[in-house]
């Protein structure tokens, strides 16, 4: 029998980013005894790197913005697949959700009058961001630790959830492993949230940090809930491209929210040339009306630059394609250009953005007051997730919820930016809430040990493998090549044979996977670590790669060369993902409920 | 996709002012592809590797490419020929603050440490934080850091200033507790701390990282929770005899000493050892 420590919660939340903390916080409070797992040190997460800023209409900086506006913009942003009911939820929500984290003590940059300041971000009409500088969600996950840990939440640090366990149709546990010692946790927990994040490292160029291995995804898929929207990944469009060792590290669209612009080799202001009809009447169409745009004239239509991200990634793919890229094959992003507009343009893009003045200062030798930074497309955030309920973000499965990246729906085709940090605090709170309230009202449920242990044996596998002969392989190299072939094959440009070459990929990947061997003992292994997270990472890949073959057509973060267009006939249906009785994934089109008739209206007025 | 809207006025204007922006764009790319110096150079590395019963030293080569920090070295080494070499890393890009480490001595994150600012001729040594107990490998136990906070009072707003429930702060009144607020919490400057690393007072004294953040609560301009007595007693700042070694490591600059823990010492002198107050406290204990 295996050796394994058992820990008792009413509600275990997985993952401690922004989704996490907030939902175990709403649980705790609600008075169920929460366990808390994370992968990293608690304040580690992927919130961390959020730089712009979190979207709520607040209307601090622009009377015109209310929870109506933001809702239109969500859904044009997503090209209306969103979950309609929870765009409306998270619009209507997120100004409170804001607010509630400056009472906890988050210390927002300020309006003249003394207010929570907005600033400007791709795809919103208006300033909508609150923001710390560039160093929002440090912020925002500072707090909500703090927060948490004063309320006494018991934290797992350091721990990886492998499998979940079931009692008939039911969640009723989680069976885990410590990092520092390699030893067995078993949750017992009728209710848990997964709130795991993305799905990055599936690419080999990505903002995305070592944790970002799809567990949530693939934790659900293997326990039978549904995933959905997996073919919309979102590349945000400025990444770091050089040097080599920081390429994909994000560059924030706080940049272009601040006046910085995307030019080509020729020194032509490339997105000037190709602005989508949708968004032809919001844009300006010269310089002059962006600048005053992003000085706050409220006149002034946005510059191009903060087109939404799938359209600005694919408008820098073009000009670099075409032979009009920078040396290391990006564009070039020019923030320095401001000081032929203000006196002092070096101490404000300091004071704005300091973590990009930092970034590349220390990486890069760039001073960005100075010079401009060369930039491309990077893997960032996964649209798509666990299939839920709007309201109480509950999967398919009884007792799995799921909140923030590892969750879909809010945010459809393609993700606003500012509308994850707003994602995480509205629907993680939801998925906390709701997952105490369904603790509360469910008999325990039961662990069979038989699961334990066969799951204890299957994380022990890598270990008895044979570590020399020509047939030994370490995890990394797997690893590697799904990566590149992901990048190369399922990235953002897409065809129809490519992706069927990265599926056969992906099957011959599976076998090497199943015969890595690993080295050392269990004590703080990484090549252990990453040889368990393999499986999860082959199962986001094909769940990607198989509905973006179903989906033949471009729209949103999907463009398919083969179907450059936008077909109507593809606008009626999300694409699930789930698994079959034979362990086959099984690819569905599900139907979108029609939209309710007032939201209908608010988008019509707002087109 | 379709090139529409190809307008002209747009097109026009483009040209003049972005001209410069190439020009020094190619100028930046020219001189970083130059410090490149063509093919891939190698390098050895002194990692420390052992666990908490002991360890040594073993020394790794791999190549070094332009802009290599010490992270990727690492991680380098890791892939190529020691799978299991145990190190802490998230963000790489200095914001998270998991990879501190020990790079030729010197309390670093390893993600922001250039290799083109060390002398690679000689063996570049890697080490774990000496102010921690060792888990395995360049991995500390830094649960205590995660312990002192729980013991910190908590962050008590004033009642709002609208009816709406919310504040009115000025920019230039949160400043500084913004400054505070930038720590990523990587804990080097607790392991820079003679009183933590040389004289392992972590019962007595929470270290600077700690003194930040009561500093960050007891200027958060909405704050009305008092932690002066506990600074004085269980927190130690007494221990702190402002040598500034943790400024000086401070990977987001905080000016720790100067703007941190010398005013906290100004509060505690103020409330403890101020003779006019303490005749009022010496009364009022009478009464």
């Amino acid at each position: 029998m295996a050796d394994y420590e058992t820990h008792a919660h009413d509600v275990l939340v997985v993952g401690a980013g922004g989704a996490g903390l907030r939902a175990a916080i709403e649980a705790a409070k609600s008075g169920a005894r929460v366990g808390l797992v994370c992968k990293s040190l608690l304040g580690k997460a992927h919130t961390v790197m959020a730089e712009g800023g979190v979207a709520a209409a607040l209307s601090n900086v622009d009377d015109r913005d209310n929870w109506r506006v933001h809702f239109a913009d969500t859904m044009r942003g997503g090209q209306y697949l969103n979950n309609w009911r929870m765009a409306e939820l998270h619009a209507r929500e997120a100004p409170d959700r804001v607010r509630e984290l400056e009472a906890w003590g988050a210390v927002f940059d300020r309006t003249p009058d003394g207010r929570i300041l907005q600033r400007n971000f791709g795809g919103h009409k208006y300033p909508r961001l609150a923001h710390v500088g560039d160093r929002t969600g440090l912020e925002m996950i500072r707090t909500l630790q703090d927060y948490a840990v004063q309320m006494g939440i018991d934290v797992h640090m350091e721990c990886t959830v492998v499998d979940l366990i079931k009692d008939g149709d039911r969640i009723a546990g989680a069976f885990a492993y410590d990092r520092d010692r390699g030893r067995f946790k078993v949750f017992e927990s009728r209710a848990i949230v997964l709130a795991t994040g993305g799905i990055g490292r599936a690419f080999s160029v990505t903002s995305n940090s070592w944790e970002y291995t799809g567990d949530g995804h693939s934790l659900a898929y293997r326990a039978g809930a549904a995933l959905q929207d997996m073919e919309f990944v979102q590349f945000h469009p400025t990444g770091m491209v050089w040097p080599p060792s920081v390429k994909g590290i994000l560059v924030t669209e706080g940049v272009r929210g601040e006046g910085g612009i995307l030019v080509n080799r020729e020194g032509r202001r490339f997105m000037f040339d190709d602005i989508p009809e949708n968004y032809r009447s919001q844009t300006a169409d010269n310089e002059e009306e962006g600048w005053r745009y992003v000085q706050g004239d409220k006149s002034a239509r946005r510059p191009p630059e903060l087109l939404t991200r799938d359209h600005v990634a694919r408008a820098i793919m073009r000009e670099v394609r075409e032979g009009r890229g920078s040396p290391h094959g990006g564009v070039f992003l020019d923030i320095s250009w401001i000081k032929s507009k203000m006196r002092n343009a070096p101490d404000h893009i300091k004071k704005k953005l300091p973590s990009m003045y930092h970034q590349f200062k220390q990486l890069a030798d760039i001073d960005i007051t100075a010079e401009p930074m060369e930039v491309g497309p990077t893997t960032h955030y996964v649209m798509g997730g666990v299939r839920v309920d709007g309201d109480t973000q509950m999967s398919t499965l009884p007792g799995l919820f799921a909140a923030g990246e590892a969750a879909a729906g809010l945010h459809g085709a393609n993700r606003l930016g500012g509308n994850s940090l707003s994602d995480l605090l509205v629907f993680g709170m939801r998925a906390g809430e709701y997952a105490a309230k369904y603790a509360a009202e469910t008999p325990p449920a039961r662990i069979a040990p038989e699961a334990v242990d066969a799951a204890a044996k299957a994380a022990l596998e890598p270990f008895g493998r044979p570590t020399n002969g020509s047939s030994a392989e370490g995890p990394y190299q797997v690893q590697h090549t799904l990566q590149d072939m992901m990048q190369d094959l399922v990235g953002i440009v897409r065809r129809q044979e490519e992706m069927q070459r990265a599926l056969d990929g992906i099957a011959g990947l599976r076998l090497r996977a199943m015969t890595v061997s690993v080295t050392g003992n269990r004590e703080y292994n990484p090549g252990w670590h990453t040889a368990l997270d393999l499986e999860n990472l082959l199962i986001v890949s094909e769940a990607v790669t198989r509905s973006a073959l179903e989906r033949q057509e471009s729209r949103g973060a999907q463009f398919r060369e083969d179907y450059p267009e936008k077909d109507p006939a593809y606008a009626s249906f999300n694409i699930t993902a789930t698994r079959g009785t034979k362990g086959e994934m099984i690819v569905s089109r599900v139907p979108i409920p029609p939209m309710r008739d007032d939201l209908k209206q608010i988008v019509e007025e707002n087109k | 996709m379709t090139a529409t809207a190809r307008g002209a006025g747009a097109g026009a204007g483009a040209g003049a002012a972005s001209h410069d922006v190439v020009k020094s764009g190619q100028r930046a790319a020219a001189r970083s592809d130059q410090s490149a110096g063509g093919e891939a150079k190698r390098a050895t590395f002194q990692i420390w590797r052992g666990d908490g019963a002991g360890g040594e030293l073993k020394s790794y080569e791999t190549s070094v490419s332009e802009g290599m920090v010490v992270l990727d070295a690492i991680h380098q080494i890791q892939a190529e020929s020691a799978n299991d070499l145990a190190v802490r890393w998230n963000c790489k890009a200095g914001k998270c603050g998991s990879c501190s480490a020990e790079v030729n001595g010197m309390p670093k994150l390893m993600c922001m440490t250039r290799l083109n600012d060390l002398d690679l001729d000689e063996p570049v040594t890697v080490e774990p934080m000496r102010a921690f107990p060792v888990v395995r490998d360049l991995v500390t136990d830094v649960s205590w850091n995660f312990e002192v906070k729980k013991r910190i009072k908590k962050f008590t707003p004033r009642a709002p200033d609208a009816p709406d429930g919310t504040w009115r702060m000025a920019q230039s009144d949160v400043d500084r507790v913004q400054e505070f607020r930038k720590c990523i919490e990587c804990f080097l400057c607790q392991d820079v701390c003679h009183v933590l690393r040389d004289h392992q007072k972590h019962d007595e004294f929470i270290g600077p990282r700690f003194l930040v953040h009561v500093a960050a609560l007891e200027m958060h301009p909405l704050d009305t929770e008092n932690r002066i007595d506990e600074l004085r007693q269980a927190h130690g700042i007494g221990y702190c005899n402002i040598t500034k070694c943790c400024t000086k490591v401070c990977p987001e600059n905080i000016t720790i000493t100067d703007n941190a823990i010398i005013p906290l010492k100004e509060r505690v002198v103020d409330q403890h050892y101020d003779p006019l107050r303490g005749l009022v406290r010496l009364f009022r204990r009478r009464k």
